[in-house]
C-alpha cells in the first residue's frame, strides 16, 4: 500500500486543521462559536475517507463520508443550536478550568500526542501521518472540555470532540471496519445528541439552570 | 581603508533607511483607516510634521523625576535603532551580522521596552504605573511567543544569526509563524485588538497612559522609537514569511517592500474592521499566539529531524 505524498500532505494538513479546531473550541467563550467549531470539525473529518481513497471510487467509502458530513456537520449542530433555543439560556460558557489554562493543557496535550506517536510501534505506512497523534489529541481535548466546563451542552461539545478522535483513530483501520459499524456508531451519537437535547429542557425547566454543578445531589 | 569607508557608508545608509522611513508607516496605516471609514484623514507625512513640532518645543519636567526620565526614552531609541540594524534588509543584507545576533535583538527589544517603562514610572503618577503594569503584563506573553518564532526560525534553518535564519520555508509552519508573528506585531506595537492607540481614555489605556508625563523632544524620541519597532517588526514578520532567499536583487527588494506595505496595510484593516477587546480576553489571544508560534516550532522540529 503505498500512499502518494500529495495526498499524505492533504491528508496531514486536514488532520493539523482538525488539531487547531480542537484548540479554537477550548478557547471559545461563546456556545453558537463552540457549535460551529464542532461542526466545521465534523465536516473536516467527513472528508477524509475520501482522501484516504486515493483515486479508486468506493461506494462505501463515499457513504460513510457523505453520512458523516451531514450528521457532525449539519444535523447535531441544528439539534444543539434548537435545544440551546429551546432551553433559552445564555450564551456565555462558565468554565471550571478557565480558558488559557485549558488552552494550555489542550496544547500540551497536542504537542505530547505528537511525541508519543513518534513512541509507538506503529505500521510503516502510518508512520508519517498525523492520524494517531490527531486521534490522541482529539480525545484529550474532548476530556479537557468535559471536566472543565459547566453546562451540558458544552460537555456535548467536548463529548462531540472526544468521538471526533475515536472516528481518526478509525481511519487508521477503514479498510477492515465494515460500513455497519461505521454507521451504527454514527446512529448512536445521532440518537445521543437527540436524548440530551430532551434531557438538557427538562434539567432547565427543573432547575432554572443547565450548571450541571447542581446536579451533584440525589433527592427523593 | 576603502574596505571600513564602504562599511561605514553602509552603516549610514542603512541608518538613514530606517530613521527616515519609519515614520512613514504610522502615516500609511491612518490612510487605510480613512479610505475604510470614507474619510480624507491625516496626511501621508503627519508623524514628520508632528516629530518636527515636539522637536522644538520645550521640556517640561517634574521637579520628583530623576534624569533617568530622559535617559529612559534616549536609551529605548538607540537600543530600538541597533536592534533594526542588525535585521537583514532583503538583498542588501545585515549591517552586522554574528552569531547569535537573534538573542540580541530580542535583548535590544527589551531593554527598550525596560527604560521606557522606567522613565514612565520616573514621575510617580498612578496612571503611568498603571499603563506600565498592562504593558509590562502583557510583555511576558509576547516574549514567550517571540521566543518561540526565534526557535522555530533557528531550528528550522540550523542556525542563530539572523541573516541565515530568516530564509523559510513555505507551508503550514510557515502560515503558523506568520499568523503568531501578525498577533505579536499588533501588540508589540500596541494597536488594535489590544489597545487603541487613539483613545486618550485614562482607564483603557496601555502604551499611550506611559507617555503621558513626557513633553517635547523626549516624546518625540519615543513617538519616532515606536514607529522604528512597528518597521522592525514588519520586515521580521516579512522575512520571516517570505521566501526570497533565491530571487534577484531587484525583485526581493520589491518583495520586501509590497511585504511591509501589505503588513501596514493589513494593521490598518484590522484596526478598521476590529474593537479593543477587554483587557480580560487579551492574554487569551495572546496565549493564543504563543501557541501558534509554539505550532510552528513543532511542525519545524518534526520537519527537520537531524
Amino acid at each position: 500500500m503505498e500512499r502518494q505524498p500529495g495526498v499524505s500532505g492533504t491528508l496531514n494538513l486536514l488532520i493539523g486543521l482538525a488539531m487547531g479546531l480542537n484548540l479554537l473550541a477550548l478557547g471559545s467563550s461563546r456556545l453558537p462559536s463552540l457549535i460551529r467549531t464542532v461542526s466545521v470539525q465534523g465536516m473536516v473529518l467527513g472528508v477524509m475517507p475520501l482522501l484516504l481513497e486515493h483515486g479508486r471510487f468506493d461506494w462505501a467509502v463515499a457513504l460513510v463520508a457523505l453520512a458523516t458530513m451531514a450528521g457532525k456537520g449539519v444535523l447535531i449542530p441544528a439539534l444543539l443550536r434548537r435545544a440551546m433555543r429551546a432551553a433559552n439560556i445564555e450564551r456565555e460558557i462558565e468554565p471550571s478550568i478557565g480558558f488559557i489554562p485549558s488552552l494550555l493543557l489542550g496544547a500540551g496535550g497536542t504537542i505530547s500526542a505528537v511525541a508519543l506517536a513518534g513512541a509507538l510501534p506503529l505500521l510503516p505506512e502510518h508512520a508519517g501521518s498525523l492520524l494517531v497523534p490527531g486521534a490522541i489529541a482529539s480525545v484529550l481535548t474532548g476530556f479537557i472540555l468535559l471536566i472543565g466546563r459547566t453546562k451540558a451542552i458544552s460537555q456535548v461539545c467536548g463529548y462531540l470532540i472526544l468521538e471526533n478522535g475515536i472516528y481518526i483513530f478509525g481511519m487508521l483501520l477503514i479498510r477492515s471496519t465494515p460500513l455497519l459499524v461505521e454507521s451504527g456508531i454514527l446512529l448512536d451519537l445521532t440518537v445521543g445528541v437527540f436524548v440530551i437535547g430532551i434531557i438538557v429542557d427538562r434539567i432547565q425547566r427543573a432547575f432554572d439552570s443547565l450548571d450541571t454543578r447542581h446536579l451533584t445531589t440525589l433527592r427523593e | 581603508m576603502t574596505q571600513s569607508l564602504l562599511f561605514i557608508a553602509g552603516l549610514i545608509l542603512r541608518l538613514a533607511f530606517w530613521l527616515m522611513l519609519a515614520p512613514l508607516l504610522p502615516g500609511i496605516i491612518n490612510k487605510v483607516k480613512a479610505w475604510v471609514a470614507g474619510r480624507r484623514g491625516p496626511p501621508l507625512l503627519q508623524l514628520y510634521y508632528d516629530l518636527a513640532k515636539l522637536w522644538q518645543k520645550e521640556t517640561v519636567l517634574s521637579t520628583s523625576a530623576s534624569p533617568a526620565f530622559v535617559a529612559g526614552p534616549a536609551v529605548a531609541w538607540v537600543a530600538l535603532a541597533g536592534a533594526a540594524l542588525l535585521l537583514p534588509l532583503g538583498p542588501a543584507g545585515a549591517a552586522l551580522s554574528f552569531r547569535g545576533d537573534a538573542l540580541l535583538l530580542i535583548y535590544l527589544l527589551a531593554l527598550a521596552r525596560f527604560c521606557t517603562a522606567w522613565a514612565a514610572m520616573e514621575t510617580g503618577s498612578a496612571f503611568e504605573g498603571m499603563g506600565t503594569a498592562r504593558e509590562v503584563s502583557y510583555a511576558v506573553l509576547i516574549e514567550a511567543a517571540i521566543i518561540a518564532a526565534v526557535l522555530s526560525l533557528s531550528i528550522q534553518t540550523g542556525s542563530i544569526s539572523l541573516a541565515v535564519m530568516l530564509s523559510p520555508t513555505s507551508g503550514a509552519g510557515a502560515a503558523l509563524l506568520a499568523a503568531g508573528l501578525f498577533t505579536v506585531l499588533l501588540a508589540e506595537n500596541c494597536r488594535v485588538p489590544f489597545d487603541d492607540p487613539n483613545t486618550h481614555l485614562e482607564l483603557t489605556m496601555i502604551h499611550e497612559a506611559m507617555v503621558l508625563d513626557h513633553s517635547g523632544p523626549p516624546l518625540a524620541v519615543i513617538l519616532h522609537g515606536a514607529s522604528i519597532k512597528l518597521l522592525l517588526c514588519a520586515v521580521l514578520l516579512t522575512e520571516a514569511v517570505l521566501p526570497m532567499r533565491g530571487l534577484a536583487p531587484l525583485p526581493a527588494a520589491g518583495a520586501l517592500v509590497a511585504g511591509i506595505l501589505a503588513v501596514t496595510a493589513g494593521v490598518g484593516l484590522v484596526e478598521s474592521l476590529l474593537a479593543r477587546f477587554a483587557f480580560r480576553r487579551v492574554p487569551l489571544l495572546l496565549t493564543t499566539a504563543f501557541l501558534l508560534c509554539l505550532f510552528a516550532l513543532l511542525i519545524a522540529w518534526k520537519g527537520n529531524p537531524a
